[in-house]
């Protein structure tokens, strides 16, 4: 298994997914966030292996200047 | 998938330009379209002084990042709100970008409303009754409002903001719902500058919001990651998660809405009716209907060449 990361929440999927079939299985626009493992920044064609942690960043932030 | 510039494994992918870059070749194509939108819209020169308005987030400390390592003349300049919401927001965002002047020793201007005019946000906008329940417009009424201020009495020749195309597209989207016509014929990235009043300008209005985390991760600039705690539920993070949905089936999409609407209101075409084209329009010599083609018309000609390769088969 794989872990993902959002904020608080942590959500579990098969390793040997890609990145992007994992960020569909729970339910996250690709667009929205950016992936990074062990601090470096990983693309949705990226093989999920057994044990990986992956830290999701969220992209957006709002109000306005 | 590679970088295209060396050939390592790609740390960004930009599936709208159809181009993925290795980190270190990312830190570079940043500054450098940066410094190409600078030019295409006339923003400044390096004789010019910048003050960058910085608000201790991602797209505000990139932008300052980028133009002190193009050569710009660019300071700072942070906006105390005094916001709190549980988070210590207010406290927390100058600490990150008072961090962020010193470690690369730049000049930073701090305005403080309480300590100015003796309230923080959140209180104006509760004692003036305006905005709904939310301090967003006092707010950025008042930011507006102090920009112009210390731009105006320090000399400032331009002020740039940290706005980034999610940003452009939201405003840009939620104003072309109601068709907010004034608005959209301000909206740009170039607002400029009268009497009393500094030039306007949005360096980054062209790259997503998406690059613009991915560059400050990829330069390690520390962010404040946490939104103001009265950003949540707003109606610009609700276009802009639209606005992505729509980008992840159809990359490019937000850049063309962004950008074809710039094209149109610099051709100065935007809602006004052509006539032009009803001048030359004339019969199609076959099929009588009208046609602005020397020729037979477009549906004429399709069906002749169509008709000309059966006949080859
Ligand atoms: S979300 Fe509203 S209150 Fe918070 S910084 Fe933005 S405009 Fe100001
Ligand atoms: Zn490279
Ligand atoms: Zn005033
Ligand atoms: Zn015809």
């Amino acid at each position: 298994m794989a872990k993902l990361i959002l904020r608080n929440k942590e959500f579990e999927v098969h390793a040997g997914m890609t990145l992007l079939s994992a960020l569909k299985k729970i339910n996250i626009v690709p667009e929205s966030v950016i992936a990074t493992k062990n601090g470096e920044m990983i693309l949705e064609d990226e093989i999920l292996k057994d044990g990986d942690v992956i830290k999701l960043i969220m992209v957006i932030s709002g109000g306005s200047i | 998938m590679k970088c295209r510039k060396c050939g390592e494994k790609a740390s960004v992918n930009m599936r709208q330009h159809k181009l993925a870059l290795c980190k270190e070749h990312y830190l570079e194509w940043v500054p450098e379209q940066t410094e190409r939108f600078i030019k295409k819209y006339d923003m400044f020169t390096k004789e010019e002084k910048i003050l960058v308005a910085v608000s201790g987030g991602k797209d505000s400390l990139a932008l300052w990042d980028i133009l002190v390592r193009l050569g710009y003349q660019a300071d700072g300049m942070y906006i105390g709100l005094g916001i709190d919401g549980g988070i210590n927001y207010s406290d927390e965002s100058r600490r990150l970008t008072e961090k962020f002047a010193n470690e690369h020793n730049l000049k930073l201007h701090i305005v403080d409303v309480e300590k100015e005019y003796g309230q923080p946000i959140p209180v104006l906008a509760t004692i003036s009754h305006r905005g709904k329940g939310k301090p967003c417009a006092v707010c950025g009424l008042a930011k507006r409002h102090e920009m112009n201020r210390i731009a105006r009495d320090l000399g400032y020749d331009v002020l740039a903001t940290g706005h980034n195309l999610d940003d452009e597209a939201a405003v840009l989207f939620g104003n072309t719902l109601v068709w907010e016509s004034e608005y959209l014929l301000r909206q740009g990235p170039v607002l400029p500058g009268r009497d009393g009043l500094a030039r306007k300008v949005k360096p980054l209005c062209r790259f997503y919001e998406r690059e613009m985390t991915a560059y400050s991760i990829a330069r390690g600039i520390d962010y404040i990651y946490d939104e103001c705690p009265y950003a949540e539920g707003s109606q610009s993070i609700y276009y802009k998660e639209l606005l992505n949905q729509m980008e992840t089936t159809r990359p490019g999409a937000k850049l063309t809405f962004y950008l074809r609407f710039l094209e149109a209101r610099k051709s100065g075409d935007l809602f006004i009716e052509k006539n032009v084209e009803a001048a030359h329009l004339h019969p199609c010599p076959k099929c009588g209907q009208p046609t602005s083609t020397d020729d037979f018309c477009s549906f004429c000609r399709l069906i002749e060449k169509a008709a000309a390769q059966t006949a080859v088969q």
